[in-house]
């Protein structure tokens, strides 16, 4: 690059600026990086303009993947919803699309995640935090009048992706051909959940392995516009990696499941333009910017030279981003709407592709109607009135998000030299190294927080005894429907044909034994079967291995 | 500080997110206490048989997702085990309006986001030290 030489009016600058600040006073983002108070020509001056940078929807897709970004089509609007019993969620879901959401999530209850069946778990747990969908009819009620062939479903659903063969089994009953059902299997990333969010992981590492590219497979037959692998770099955020440790991490991870498929005959052309991504967006605002510019130009590399893509849409860095929950704070919550806010302008400055805003008592409860509302009404706020979306990447060409930009991605790519060294993601997890590396993150950024070094305003500073009163009830699903909704699974269990169950357990045990079937093919026959989720995932762990937590206390 | 204490640092119900309970056991262990710490999802018979087995005189419980609701099951259990000297300390997400609830079912005490390292190492420190007097009637501390 060419040097820019400091000019008189620069050095006299710095002289006055010495002469107000203690030079003692360093500044350093969540990922280490010192930042200088003042960016200039001699940081970035816009030489590798052409080769960094380039026009958006043009490799390295820096600037944005698509050419007219926000201005042709604004993100996806994409709130995770999941409460109650189904006929809880489908109220609250038909309440989010009329007020103008324009994509559907599903969160399944905690049970569902430990791959349970609700009459396995104690009453006062269900519900609370997901909604309770354990077989087809489930699926059904909950879907009632969400037309599957216009609206797109992201499930958080995990390996063997139950809910994906619920939608398939509803779909069927409706006569809707697969093919016209879109969406993302959000929690497909079984890594991600070995590392980091001990939430989904059910069956062992290598059975996940396995089942993750019978699943890819399957959805390139049968689902074409499925998404059927999102690769989470939220929960290492979350678990406490910094945010370059995080897109690093992430990166390594989508590399490892690009080369398991590849490694199984698919093509890279035929999997990596359903390749998507989903993130936290934390409140450190330009570092998160710079985090998701430098991931997409590093990830359009890796696709086009390391795995060997042709196809342009191959090379594109979809995600979706999701507003930081750890950042929110249970003190003073309505302060929550001010962070939201700014994660959100973080995300739109960053180009996402969809988004979920947080509701403002998430670090209390699972949100109430007021409270989802606040969340989706920011999102219009920021897209509608505030003129963020007239022009693509904004920052683009700023002398400290560029600098920014070229620091992170410095960073990330050390962190995945560090994985590549231990034999990529799988074995790196394997042996700890990455668990390791999030503990001592986590660690560090309390302690910033513990001595004051962070400010958390309403935790560390500004507490003000007055303000606590504001917390909102928590929500709670009513315990006579919940019973109530035991109880007819129960039956729906009792009446079933015990021949068609006992064809679809036998058919997923098979495939399991055999590698030359589609185990994923068995899941969903399984669940046209009445075959609960429980039950899909119970069969699976006999097969392919009880999911063990790896982790480095 | 005194003699070290033996804590137990588990996760009881449905959730697995650990990165609390992760560092309140490196807080309480880098204080010198002896700290038994589990994975998530445990049960409420394995946290009765595993607090007896290691003679732990504090038992914290970390939720973030609702667990908390199970916790008055639990304490019942250790009273039926004759542990019922064991003090019950939780952090995490607990909803102000379900703090009676627990304080009731015999929680010593809720430390809730915020909750500095110093607070909550010298409230289970005490806690513990209180359990032991009370079972060995001496004064534990030097």
């Amino acid at each position: 690059m060419t040097m820019v030489e400091p000019t008189s009016a620069q050095e006299l600058w710095a002289a006055e600026y010495a002469g107000q600040v203690p030079a003692d006073r360093v500044v350093r983002n969540r990922s280490g990086i010192t930042i200088e108070p003042l960016y200039t020509p001699q940081d970035w001056s816009g030489d590798r303009f052409a080769s960094d940078l380039g026009y958006p929807g043009q490799a390295p897709y820096t600037r944005g993947i698509y050419p007219s970004m926000y201005r042709g089509r604004t993100w996806t609007q994409r709130q995770l919803i999941g409460l109650g019993t189904p006929e809880d969620y489908n109220g609250r879901v038909r309440q989010i699309l009329d007020l103008g959401a324009n994509a559907i999530s599903l969160l399944p209850c905690n049970s569902g995640f430990r791959g349970l069946d609700c009459d396995e778990v104690p009453t006062p747990l269900l519900g609370t935090c997901g909604t309770v969908i354990n077989n087809v009819d489930h699926m059904s009620t909950a879907l009632d009048g969400v037309p599957l062939d216009t609206i797109s479903t992201a499930m958080n659903d995990p390996t063997p992706f139950t809910l994906l063969a619920f939608v398939l089994a509803t779909a069927k009953r409706r006569g809707t051909p697969f093919d016209r059902i879109t969406g993302t299997s959000n929690q497909s990333d079984y890594i991600s959940h070995f590392v980091a969010n001990h939430m989904f992981y059910r069956l062992s590492q290598p059975g996940s392995r396995r089942v993750l590219v019978d699943h890819v497979a399957y959805c390139r037959e049968r689902v074409p516009g499925w998404n059927p692998v999102s690769v989470v770099g939220q929960h290492m955020q979350q678990a406490g990696a910094t945010p370059a440790e995080t897109m690093g991490f992430t990166l390594s991870t989508a590399i490892q499941y690009a080369e398991d498929c590849m490694a199984r005959g698919l093509e890279p052309d035929d999997i990596l333009p359903r390749f998507t991504f989903f993130f936290d967006v934390s409140i450190s605002f330009f570092e998160e910017i710079a985090k998701f510019r430098a991931g997409r130009r590093i990830w359009a590399r890796i696709a086009k030279e390391r795995l060997g893509a042709k196809d342009p849409r191959s090379w594109r860095f979809k995600f979706h981003g999701q507003t930081s929950g750890v950042d929110l704070t249970a003190q003073q919550p309505l302060n929550n709407i001010a962070r939201v806010t700014t994660q959100a302008m973080a995300g739109i400055f960053s180009g996402l592709q969809s988004m979920h805003t947080d509701a403002y008592d998430e670090a209390i409860t699972c949100p109430t109607e007021e409270s989802a509302r606040i969340a989706i009404a920011t999102q219009n706020i920021l897209r509608e009135e505030a003129h963020l979306c007239d022009v693509i990447d904004p920052l683009g060409g700023s002398y400290y998000i560029e600098q920014l930009t070229d620091q992170m991605e410095e960073e990330i790519l050390r962190v995945m030299k560090i994985v590549e060294d231990a034999g990529g993601m799988y074995e790196a997890v394997g042996s700890g190294l990455v668990q390791g590396m999030i503990g001592r993150s986590a660690l560090a950024a309390q302690d910033r927080i513990d001595l004051g070094e962070d400010r958390v305003i309403g935790v560390n500073c500004y507490r003000s005894e007055g303000a606590e009163g504001t917390q909102p009830p928590p929500y709670r699903p009513d315990r006579d429907a919940m019973e109530a909704h035991v109880e007819a699974f129960r039956a729906f269990k009792r009446d079933r044909s015990e021949t068609e169950v006992r064809r679809g357990i036998d058919g997923l045990r098979n495939a399991a034994q055999n590698e030359k079937e589609n185990v994923f093919e068995k899941v969903v026959d399984a669940a046209i079967s009445g075959v609960t989720h429980g039950e899909i995932v119970g069969t699976l762990r006999d097969e392919l291995g009880f999911g063990n937590p790896l982790i480095v206390a | 500080m005194g003699a070290p204490i033996r804590i137990m640092v588990t996760k009881i119900g449905l959730d697995g997110h650990d990165r609390g309970s992760r560092i309140i056991a490196a807080y309480l262990r880098d204080a010198g206490h002896e700290v038994i710490y589990t994975p998530p999802w445990q049960t409420i018979d394995g946290v009765v048989r595993l607090a007896r087995q290691e003679d732990v005189a504090v038992i914290g419980i970390s939720s973030l997702a609702t667990d908390h609701l199970i916790i008055p099951d639990l304490i019942d259990e250790l009273r039926k085990a004759e542990l019922g000297h064991v003090a019950i300390v939780v952090g995490g997400i607990v909803p102000d309006s379900e703090h009676a609830m627990l304080h009731d079912a015999g929680v010593a005490q809720i430390f809730g986001p915020g909750s500095s390292r110093e607070e909550i190492v010298e409230s289970v420190t005490a806690l513990g030290e209180a359990v032991l007097a009370a079972q060995f009637g001496t004064e534990v501390s030097a």
